[in-house]
């Protein structure tokens, strides 16, 4: 039995989770969409912390609420007037989007409502299963080259964000 | 009541189809990248709660999370590069406009 | 013997192909011509040598008992398919091949060293001298094969030098055509050629040499009686054997491409169309000879091919205008003679006797006196050529006073084919003719005729250029002697036909068995008779052309048929465009053309409408529109996730 608090918060994320994905993709303002999508990304957060994650968490508001947020308002400051408004949508793509969509939804929660598996655990009693992770844990983790531990694509991401760096600075770059 | 698997994948399904209405229907670049950011957070979020309610002793799923979210975030800062470099080119963003190997 | 020297001979011309071949085109004319005629001449050196070692060292290798023996110097594999097929490579040392290294490598020397300056000016001076390498390579390497295969191989690649010599001057229409006809009516002979090898080792189990001729009863015995359409399986696979020598020497009826292949340049014809690789045929039934011995249908068809052919080509060279057809109708003419000679031979004693195998003996003499004299016959004509720029007697006539060298050398080579004593003709066509009597009067008779016929068409031909009547564009252009590269290996040449009937001991050194025969000339029964009938052919020829007269013009119109008809050599050419154009390209060929065009690339042309038809349907779907892409990529994962979510269920 969970905590009723956690069901109002549960309950409180995820409709805004829903609501602001809707406007994030169906808004004509683009600077709107992108301050949706800030609230679906902290919504996201909250669920983390909530499934007792706290450093994820952090890393999910930290890095994305954050960082990649910051870089799509630059973006958009940059290649668009603030009041600027896309075009409306041909009925033609909405059709195809609506039917693409809508019919992988519809698909997703019917598998997701067939699978028993799915309603077998609540969330206090995984909560109480798994023992809290710790930042030392996380270290391990990310250090370690043994079983379920992550060194090597460690590395290669750090390589990769290097890579990402210059880049997006030789192609961002006036020539 | 109990918060069940189900009620954390649901939101995670409304975000993906959003996401994919959003990436086939908008002419946006930035519209469309906003879109792959949500498909990208639904699939983390799945992630995360198999391994919460599934494998609740290991931590394999917070792991993949980080590392997506180090990828998206490398992925989005190359895209909005490409984006700038693109207005600069052509004076929009219009993903219609972009359909010649070369301009 | 030690490897090196015969390997050298092989590896020089080759190597002389290569470098001036690759950079001939770097150096200057001079600078190849030199280098030329240095590889020749190191190569000729050491063909002598080997030569001489073999025929006089006495070596326990090369002679046993007086018996001179077949050595193969070196024989190492180069192709093995399976156990029993494999192909090598070698060098076999025996009388004939020694006696071939010698001719090719004197006749390419003297080539070379006249091309240099027959040839001076040409464009292409470079590549004709890697081409003249290649050839001396090609035919060394077929003298002196050890097997059946090897020969083929080189066989083929005398073909191809031929080929790219006739075709020199490529530039001309005529050129490109005869060195196109040469290549392929040769080639067509050489597939009865590789039929006849096939059956052959087929049934032996062998390639070599040494091994089909040594014990000629047990291939006989190998092929076990089999039979086809009537002949015994041996006969079939000589007589395709011989097929190729046919097309190689020319005898009819393969015999339509020498006459054209004399548009290739002068020297080229005094070495590849007259001395050397026009007697590979000849040299073919030689190498194979116990073989032949053995099936008397065989032997009797090339003596009747060479019997034809002599008598044919003797009458058509009598009507030619062209001085080069004639010699080329005399070479064909000469080398049926040899032909006859090799199938008139037999390796029993009749009557007690000693003529065995005599007509091999003196089918290869023949060959060798043949090959100097012709050569100088053909050097001779290169140099009227380069005097007066055309090739027809017409434009010659009472040239003696101006080329008081090229006339007497000529009319040494003239008097040689003649049979004149003692030039060397006379001996070695008095050993055939003897040989020819021996086996039967006909053949004796038939040839002596042909051998009047020869010395007749050429003191014709002699009489017409040398004296008839000064030609009047003399005044404007007055014809002189070749210069000294020309000369040198024309009095050489000359020389040698003089003395080598006489003092050459040919007998002691080749013979079918290696056994020595001692020649010796019969003087009532062959010699009179047929020293006769070439004078009364010379005296013939003396009054109608020696000077300017109406007696060959009433001649011709006695029977002016006739006279067009061996113009035009009796027609051969016309019946062979007849088939090939008439029958085969427009009955055969056409069909298939037909079958070609509507059928099989009307299949193709149908596959390449419908992938064009499909592709224009859906290039639509490759417009570069990234959210389309994404569109089908979707709705393929969704029906696969659809699709095997109803088969889990």
């Amino acid at each position: 039995m969970d905590s009723v608090g956690n069901i109002i918060v549960y309950f409180v994320v995820a409709i805004v989770m829903v609501v602001f994905s809707f406007k994030a993709v169906t808004t004509g303002k683009i600077l709107r969409a992108a301050t949706y999508l800030l609230f679906v990304l902290l919504g996201t957060a909250v669920f983390y912390f909530q499934l007792g994650y706290q450093f994820l968490g952090a890393v999910q508001i930290a890095v994305y609420a954050g960082g990649i947020m910051v870089l799509f308002v630059f973006a958009i400051l940059l290649t668009h007037r603030p009041d600027d408004s896309s075009g409306r949508i041909g009925s033609h793509r909405r059709q195809i989007g609506l039917t693409l969509s809508g019919v992988s939804a519809v698909l997703l929660l019917l598998a997701l409502f067939y699978m028993p598996v799915l309603n077998g655990v609540s969330l206090a009693e995984s909560l109480q299963a798994g023992n809290e992770i710790t930042m030392h844990e996380i270290g391990e983790v990310f250090t370690g080259s043994g079983r379920f531990q992550y060194l090597l694509p460690f590395e290669a991401i750090s390589v990769l964000l290097l890579a990402c760096i210059i880049g997006g600075v030789t192609v961002a770059r006036k020539n | 009541m109990d918060l069940s698997m189900l009620w954390y994948l649901v939101p995670s399904v409304v975000m993906l189809a959003c996401g994919i209405y959003g990436f086939v229907t908008r002419k946006n670049l930035i519209a469309i990248l906003i879109s792959l950011e949500l498909m990208l957070n639904s699939a983390d979020l799945n992630f995360i709660v198999f391994n919460r309610f599934l494998f609740p002793g290991s931590m394999d799923g917070m792991v993949f999370t980080l590392f997506a979210i180090a990828i998206a975030a490398a992925e989005t800062a190359i895209a909005i590069a490409l984006i700038i470099n693109i207005y600069r080119a052509i004076g929009n963003t219009d993903i219609t406009e972009i359909n010649k190997m070369k301009f | 013997m030690d490897i090196t020297l015969p390997i050298l001979i092989l590896a020089i011309p080759i190597t002389m192909f290569l470098v001036l071949g690759i950079g001939g085109v770097k150096m200057s004319k001079k600078m190849a011509g030199i280098l030329g005629i240095i590889g020749m001449g190191t190569t000729a050196t050491i063909a002598y040598t080997v030569a001489i070692t073999y025929f006089f060292s006495g070596d326990a290798n090369f002679i046993i008992d007086g018996v001179r023996q077949q050595y193969q110097v070196f024989d190492f594999t180069w192709l093995s398919f399976t156990d029993t097929l494999v192909v090598k490579l070698g060098f076999l040392l025996d009388p004939i091949s020694a006696m071939m290294l010698v001719v090719i490598t004197t006749i390419s020397f003297m080539v070379h060293l006249y091309s240099w300056g027959y040839m001076e000016g040409e464009q292409g001076f470079q590549r004709y001298y890697a081409f003249l390498s290649l050839f001396s390579f090609s035919m060394l390497g077929l003298v002196v094969a050890t097997n059946i295969f090897q020969m083929y191989i080189f066989w083929e690649l005398v073909g191809v030098s031929s080929y790219l010599l006739i075709g020199f001057y490529y530039k001309l229409p005529s050129a490109v055509s005869a060195s196109k006809k040469a290549f392929i009516v040769t080639r067509f002979a050489d597939l009865g050629f590789l039929i006849g090898i096939l059956l052959l080792s087929f049934y032996t189990d062998t390639f070599n040499f040494m091994d089909l001729t040594s014990n000629p009863e047990r291939v006989l015995a190998s092929t076990g009686g089999a039979s086809f359409m009537g002949a015994s399986v041996l006969t079939w696979a000589m007589v395709l054997i011989f097929t190729g020598g046919m097309g190689k020497s020319a005898m009819m009826p393969l015999h339509i491409w020498l006459p054209d292949a004399m548009e290739g340049p002068t020297p080229v014809s005094a070495l590849i169309h007259a001395a050397t690789m026009v007697v590979a045929g000849v040299y073919l039934v030689a190498r194979m000879f116990p073989v032949y011995c053995v099936v008397d249908a065989a032997m009797t068809f090339i003596c009747c091919v060479g019997a034809i052919t002599a008598f044919y080509a003797a009458v058509v060279a009598c009507a030619q205008i062209d001085i080069k057809r004639i010699l080329a109708f005399s070479t064909i003419s000469q080398i049926a003679f040899m032909m006859v000679s090799l199938g008139v031979a037999y390796d029993k004693p009749i009557e007690g006797v000693h003529y065995s195998g005599l007509g091999y003996m003196a089918g290869m003499f023949h060959l060798f006196t043949h090959a100097m004299f012709k050569a100088l016959l053909f050097l001779g004509a290169g140099a009227l050529i380069h005097a007066v720029h055309s090739n027809n007697y017409t434009a010659m006539g009472g040239l003696r006073k101006y080329m008081p060298i090229t006339h007497w050398t000529f009319l040494i080579g003239c008097l040689a084919i003649a049979g004149i004593w003692p030039f060397a003709g006379f001996f070695s066509k008095d050993e055939m003719l003897a040989a020819m009597f021996a086996r039967h009067w006909f053949w004796g008779a038939w040839m002596t005729m042909v051998a009047g016929l020869t010395a007749f068409y050429m003191f014709r031909m002699y009489f017409l250029v040398f004296w008839w009547e000064e030609n009047p564009h003399y005044k404007e252009h007055k014809p002189h002697d070749a210069p000294w590269q020309m000369s040198v290996p024309l009095l050489f040449l000359a020389a040698v036909s003089c003395v080598c009937g006489w003092a050459l001991p040919f007998g002691e050194l080749v013979t079918w068995n290696g056994e020595p025969y001692h020649i010796h000339i019969e003087w009532v029964k062959v010699a009179i008779p047929s020293i006769l009938t070439a004078c009364v052919a010379i005296a013939l020829a003396y009054v109608m052309y020696h000077k300017k007269n109406d007696l060959p013009t009433k001649v011709k119109n006695f029977w002016p048929t006739l006279w067009t008809a061996a113009n035009r050599r009796f027609y051969w050419d016309e019946i062979y465009m007849f088939i090939t154009h008439k029958i085969i390209f427009n009955i055969i060929c056409k069909s298939i053309a037909w079958f070609d065009r509507h059928v099989i690339d009307a299949t193709m042309d149908g596959f390449a409408k419908i992938t064009q038809k499909a592709s224009y349907a859906i290039r639509g779907m490759q417009a570069g529109t990234i959210q389309a892409y994404v569109a089908w990529y979707l709705a393929g994962a969704v029906a696969l996730a659809a699709i095997t979510w109803i088969c889990l269920i």
